[in-house]
């Protein structure tokens, strides 16, 4: 019953005063918008993941996991992906001391392993489709490609996103608006490696116990 | 010249001339009469020289005020379509039996009830709501725009070009046959290899990014634009009610999004999710979509409620009974919602316990919706009550919706659920709550928020007769599906064989016919209080004697909606600040921090749309080049870092000053 306050005779000016006499300045929400964003495509993921979890073991009479995950290849995948969260890090400890080119540098390495990572799954995605373990062969193989592919495309509009920055850093240096696009360019990134993990646990090391 | 059929292959897809209805006269006359309205249109529009106005102020406009006024245009529009389609089925329904086969053939039919369900949930009821929790919910909490205006003009255009793909389903190719939730297998490519499909699945998914990026853009306004003062325990319970609807838009949305995809990867590359063969599991599809098909309905009914909250207070002259417990009643309704999807299927076969849990959980919601129901009625008792329009559509919702929510514990019982699965009944169910409660709700806030929008209040006499023409055709319209439910009657039929149903149908249909009616009066309200605007203008900005902050500035509000940004102490602000004899301020402005309008948003919709009808039609050159043109204008879009301006503070004197000259002469 907070809210109840006296009420002023008629003719007499009240106590609380009612509105702001200089320009009030919310709070920017391009940070907590971007977390809800990340949140819903994270929910994306979750529906990936559970239709994986559904299908994963309908092989058809097609391959298994176990027949056809090359971990050596994965591990080194995942490495890569892990290594740029690191190196993206870097550039975002650089940014805070203003130093651009050493973080446009750092961005790049970044990109740079994120290619790679791109590289090796659509290497490991020609081979199975190449050896007639395609999406279409089974429900496994359909879900693996779209939680796996849904993930690498992603990474794909990162390293789309992350040029873009950078030719932004480059051509404004880094002012306020430029911070905040890094900063959630920074999130993003980060979740997708905490998705990859998901990933490496759930479909890849799972799918190769018998 | 021997490669061109090839060529015209490659670059039109499916797309020929047999897809254009030439042999369907009803499509044909609708079409001509589309046509020559759209060209008398187009013309009016050059002719009164309409086309740089509409571009400068509407389209490219980032205020929340003016998206929230185009996002109520386009659920109105589409309302008319979706309620052509609604009244072609009773016609039908009501003619087609024995020997007599009505005058649409199932292929049509089946076509016509799957976009009337499409098109009320996603085109009509999405828009009303959206539109108007843009332009409320700024408003209520003393704040200048949304967090993220142009996002906001974004939204809009891409929920239009949603609608603008599936009215073309309508005279190019055609639309799905599926049922407004296209299950497969029915939806997968062996059973439904035409365009319709792919109309739906587009249409949803180019409309959904706009309703997530709505919901986010909301949610974030609500959490971090308020005004000083107005704590979470203070916001009017319209805002509360679209912040909860604003968290199952962006935690449901997102599972649409996938299982739509997912549908297309079927369709499209040849995957095997919901297949009956290789591994896939059609029922997988039931349930992701329900998961977001429920939260989907409190989505549209939650800021119906908040409508009601703030009409039952303004016209009881009463503060809310139970502010507490209607916030708590709305966040328990939307964890709930989580928790009910499989009362959609019980008859999918879980099992005994499985079923048990969610029959129960659906009962539960119905407590705190009765607490809401009640809540209203104490508000209600001993209060100074004026039946104003608004007031009427809240009263004749609350006994409309009462009784829908009866019949909604029915079918929670899986028991009863198993003779009453996919009958009338059902139908006659969703529609007494959709109708009977966002529908009415929106009317009400219609008639509630129009004299803040334009400035005039809605002509009340034709409110009214548009009010009892809805109220008693409702009731003719639905009632009868009941009785047939009960009889075992299933939907989706586009002929009987048993004669004594008839008479039933027949109700029905003229329940329809007054429908028609009302939504006519409708119509006619809107004419005749735009012809006598001078004599029901609002000049106080408070026509209704209002409790909440939307009231206090002017009708309608300038760009800025606050010369000041208010300081909230109470849940009723604007009440309060009544009370307490509050003086506006009339000098020492100061310049006031603007987002600039785009272009952008107009843009990236319009390529969104000739991005779906290249993916529907399998137009495969052109969609890759809208799709690195969509890529291009966004990132363009962030290349332009002067988004903003101040309005001058002389500029801010003149407009209250032209305020304040006339709460001068008129008040």
């Amino acid at each position: 019953m907070s809210d109840i306050q006296a009420i002023p005779l008629p003719g007499q000016p009240s106590t609380l005063s009612f509105h702001l006499s200089e320009e009030h300045h919310p709070q920017h929400g391009t940070l907590l918008g971007f977390w809800l964003y990340l949140m819903s495509d994270c929910l994306v993921f979750a529906c990936l993941f559970a239709v994986y979890a559904v299908l994963g073991r309908n092989y058809a009479g097609g391959p298994t996991g176990a027949q056809i995950f090359e971990l050596p290849v994965v591990a080194l995948n995942t490495a890569f992906l892990l290594l740029s969260s690191i190196t993206y890090g870097f550039a975002m400890l650089e940014m805070q001391r203003n130093g651009k080119r050493a973080m446009l540098a750092w961005l790049a390495i970044t990109g740079l392993l994120g290619a790679c990572f791109l590289f090796l799954e659509l290497r490991e995605f020609g081979h199975l489709i190449a050896i007639g373990a395609g999406p279409q062969r089974s429900a496994f193989l359909s879900s693996f490609f779209t939680l796996v592919g849904t993930h690498g495309l992603h990474v794909t509009f990162g390293i789309v996103w992350l040029v873009t920055l950078m030719v932004q850093v480059g051509k404004k240096g880094l002012i306020a608006e430029n911070k905040r696009r890094l900063m959630c360019l920074s999130m993003f990134w980060h979740f997708l490696d905490v998705v990859w993990i998901g990933v490496f646990s759930f479909v890849y090391l799972m799918g190769v116990l018998p | 010249m021997s490669d061109s059929p090839d060529l015209a292959k490659l670059i039109f897809g499916r797309l020929t001339w047999d897809a254009i209805p030439f042999h369907e006269p009803i499509l044909l006359w609708t079409f001509v009469a589309v046509a020559a309205g759209g060209i008398a249109l187009l013309a009016a529009l050059t002719y009164f020289r309409l086309w740089g106005y509409l571009w400068r102020e509407w389209f490219t406009s980032i205020d929340h005020k003016k998206i929230g006024v185009m996002y109520m245009v386009l659920g109105l529009v589409m309302l008319l379509r979706g309620f052509s389609d609604a009244i072609m089925m009773r016609m039908q329904q009501a003619v087609a039996f024995g020997h007599v086969q009505g005058f649409l053939p199932p292929h049509h039919y089946d076509q016509i009830f799957t976009a009337h369900g499409v098109i009320m949930i996603f085109f009509v009821a999405m828009p009303l709501v959206t539109g108007l929790m843009n332009f409320v919910v700024p408003l209520q909490i003393g704040a200048r725009d949304v967090s993220f205006p142009f996002l906001n003009n974004f939204s809009f255009w891409m929920t239009s070009a949603g609608a603008a793909l599936i009215m073309m389903s309508l005279f190019v190719g055609e639309f799905a046959r599926t049922g407004w939730l296209a299950y497969p297998p029915l939806s997968g490519i062996a059973q439904s290899p035409d365009v319709g499909v792919d109309y739906y699945i587009w249409g949803l998914q180019i409309a959904g990014v706009g309703t997530l990026l709505s919901g986010i853009n909301l949610l974030v306004t609500i959490i971090k634009m308020r005004a000083p003062g107005m704590t979470m325990m203070r916001m009017p319970v319209f805002t509360w009610t679209a912040l909860c609807t604003n968290v199952l838009i962006v935690a449901a949305f997102p599972v649409l999004t996938a299982v739509l995809g997912l549908l297309a990867l079927d369709r499209y590359a040849g995957t095997n999710f919901f297949t009956t063969t290789l591994g896939g599991d059609a029922m997988m599809y039931v349930n992701l979509i329900w998961i977001w098909g429920h939260p989907e309905v409190y989505i549209l009914i939650l800021p119906a409620f908040g409508i009601y909250s703030e009409v039952v207070a303004t016209f009881s002259r009463k503060r809310l009974f139970g502010y507490t417990s209607m916030v708590y009643a709305t966040v328990v309704i939307t964890v709930l919602s989580y928790l009910v999807w499989l009362h959609h299927f019980f008859t999918m076969g879980s099992g005994a316990s499985v079923n048990s849990f969610f029959g129960i959980t659906t009962m539960i919601i119905s407590i705190p919706t009765g607490a809401k129901i009640f809540n209203w009625l104490f508000t209600m008792y001993r209060g100074r009550i004026t039946f104003e329009v608004p007031m009427l559509w809240t009263v004749a919702f609350m006994v409309t919706f009462t009784i829908g929510g009866m019949t909604g514990v029915m079918l929670a019982v899986p028991p009863a659920d198993f003779a009453l699965h996919n009958s009338l009944f059902l139908i006659a169910h969703f529609h007494n709550v959709i109708i009977g409660g966002v529908l009415f709700g929106l009317f009400a806030g219609i008639n509630y928020w129009f004299p803040k929008a334009f400035g005039f209040r809605l002509d009340p006499f034709w409110g009214k007769v548009s009010f009892w023409f809805w109220v008693v055709g409702f009731y003719f319209a639905f009632m009868p599906l009941y009785v047939l439910g009960l009889m075992g009657v299933t939907r989706r039929l586009n002929h009987f064989e048993d004669p004594s149903l008839q008479i039933w149908f027949q109700i029905a249909a003229f329940g329809a016919l007054l429908i028609a009616l009302g939504i006519g009066a409708m119509l006619i309200q809107f004419y005749v209080s735009f012809r006598h605007r001078e004599a029901l203008r609002d000049h106080t900005g408070d026509p209704w004697g209002g409790r909440t902050l939307e009231w206090s500035t002017s009708s309608p509000p300038p760009a800025y909606n606050f010369a000041f940004t208010p300081r909230v102490h109470n849940r009723d602000a604007w009440w309060q600040m009544k009370q307490h004899n509050y003086e506006r301020p009339t000098a020492d402005f100061i310049a006031i921090h603007m987002p600039k309008n785009t272009g952008a948003g107009v843009i990236l919709g319009g390529i969104s749309t000739v991005l779906g009808f290249a993916m529907i039609w399998h137009m495969w050159p052109l969609a890759v080049l809208s799709f690195i043109a969509l890529l291009a204008v966004a990132i363009g879009h962030t290349f332009n870092y002067q988004r903003d301006y101040h309005i001058p503070a002389d500029e801010v004197s003149r407009v209250e000053a032209a305020r304040s000259e006339l709460l001068a002469n008129h008040v």
